[in-house]
């Protein structure tokens, strides 16, 4: 997709998100840990794995690289859903990174509901470099919850509605 | 209340006349009726000016982390000796302190915590509330009756306990346990029912809640006053003031509110001690209360961590275990 197409599509999406459940399509970025999900989301890739592409990839280090404001400052800048996934807790390429994710995750998904915002929209998960269909099954159970919820409408920032 | 003043004064004398001390920070008279000020004292002469009475709200540590920033020493120069600091501390300022020296802000070693027995400070704008919106003009307080005076004349007669801060009201911890130098006297009866307003906040449907978050929020000015008070945010660089990331931009958008008070709240994680001080500095009245209480809880029920306590245990966010809950992650 050229830069222009991209530009043209992301208006329509805008568009498309202020009549709010007409013809709107979900936008998801999903946080991957560099050394299983990610790969995880490569081996779904060349296996030909069928899943929604509604999701935006961002390739990071570690799951304990993501500082909690990322996913806040995600849902300010207008997307749908949140979703972080890292290695299972015990395979951690840095040995204990996703186990202190898991504490900060804990916290601010617990913190996001006590405010009021639904607990679909941000979720954790853990998907190993072997588990390409896993990861599938994932984008699309996460997909389908967020569209369950609609678009979403606390924390957007105005000008980016 | 009289006879406390008197011993902090004592023990203050003292500790600048054996020279253990070279600044002591405590509390003055106000300029106002019922209103006490910090001050910072350096000469045992000036130990008259402190006061105990039940206004002492401020929390102290935060002026802690000032005196032992690191300077780098000129040239062919010895650096000077760190000063050695005395503390007058509720409660609740004493256990921001050893949250402090748990970050290494502050050398334990330098610090001399004089603990007060804490029996609760009452909160001026309720004094002023039951006076309908007139100002106090003179009041007295005795044996846990308050009685004040508007400028209207209007006169009333309350209980100590009718108008007290909802952190005191609320506080598990009157009693300090790592004083240095202990005054004695009696102290509140810690609270059985701990974290109540987030309890109570939980309870209401997700719609009222983000409701008066919004309603909440969107009173903020962004003047930082909460940031500024608190004993834990001493950090040089704040996440608001980054500008490469930028987390929050200059505009006046809700949302924009909203992200700093989430990102306060969440480093507050594990670090909080309730003392309130970010309500009481809050220009607009936010209730930051409900929005802050809700971490040290989770910190509590889910990594069973209560700070303020022991330094050499690490924080909640800083450890983990294997077996740490996980029943929120996403089974596809």
């Amino acid at each position: 997709m050229g830069a222009e197409e991209q530009t043209v599509t992301s208006q329509k999406v805008t568009a498309q998100s202020k009549n709010k459940t007409d013809g709107w399509k979900p936008k998801v970025v999903a946080f991957l840990c560099n050394w299983c999900s990610y790969a995880g989301a490569d081996l779904a890739g060349v296996s030909r794995i069928q899943y929604r592409p509604n999701v935006r990839v961002i390739r990071v280090p570690c799951s304990g690289r993501i500082n909690p404001l990322y996913i806040v400052k995600a849902l300010q800048e207008g997307v749908d859903g949140v979703l972080v996934s890292g290695c299972h807790p015990g395979d951690c390429h840095y040995i204990s990174g996703n186990l202190f994710a898991r504490r900060k995750f804990a916290i601010l998904k617990n913190y996001l509901t006590y405010l009021g915002i639904e607990p679909e929209r941000v979720q954790f998960s853990w998907v190993s470099a072997s588990e390409g269909t896993r990861f599938a099954m994932l984008i699309e159970k996460v997909i389908s919850d967020i569209e369950k919820l609609g678009p979403a409408q606390k924390l957007v920032k105005e000008v980016s509605r | 209340m009289e006879g406390i003043e008197t011993k902090i004064r004592e023990t203050a004398k003292a500790l600048f006349s054996e020279k253990k001390i070279d600044i002591l920070i405590g509390h003055e008279k106000g300029s106002l009726v019922f209103h006490s000020r910090p001050v910072m004292i350096r000469d045992a002469n000036d130990t008259e000016r402190l006061v105990w009475n039940s206004f002492c709200t401020n929390n102290l540590a935060v002026y802690l982390p000032r005196f032992f920033e690191p300077k780098k020493p000129k040239k062919g120069e010895v650096p000077p000796p760190l000063p050695r600091v005395a503390v007058i501390a509720k409660g609740c300022d004493a256990r921001s302190i050893i949250g402090l020296v748990r970050e290494r802000q502050v050398p334990r070693q330098n610090l001399i915590i004089i603990g007060v027995p804490c029996e609760g400070m009452i909160d001026k704008s309720k004094l002023e509330k039951l006076l309908e919106g007139d100002f106090i003009a003179s009041g007295s307080i005795k044996d846990g009756g308050t009685s004040i005076t508007g400028f209207s004349g209007k006169r009333l007669d309350i209980k100590k306990e009718q108008v007290l801060l909802d952190a005191c009201i609320e506080c598990a911890f009157p009693v300090v346990e790592d004083a240095d130098i202990a005054i004695a006297g009696t102290s509140r009866k810690p609270a059985t029912e701990k974290y109540k307003t987030a309890k109570s906040f939980s309870e209401k449907s997700p719609a009222e809640r983000w409701r008066y978050f919004a309603q909440e929020i969107s009173k903020c000015i962004r003047c930082y006053a909460c940031r500024q008070v608190c004993p834990n945010c001493y950090c040089k660089e704040c996440f608001v003031e980054q500008t490469n990331p930028r987390w929050v931009s200059a505009g006046d958008d809700l949302s924009e509110k909203m992200v700093f008070h989430i990102g306060r709240v969440f480093h507050q994680a594990g670090r909080c001690v309730e003392c309130d001080a970010c309500v009481r500095a809050c220009p607009v009245g936010i209730d930051i209360r409900t929005f802050t209480q809700k971490v040290a809880q989770d910190v509590k029920e889910m990594f069973d961590y209560c700070p303020g306590f022991s330094p050499e245990v690490s924080p909640p966010l800083c450890a983990y275990r294997l077996d740490d809950r996980q029943e929120f992650i996403t089974e596809p």
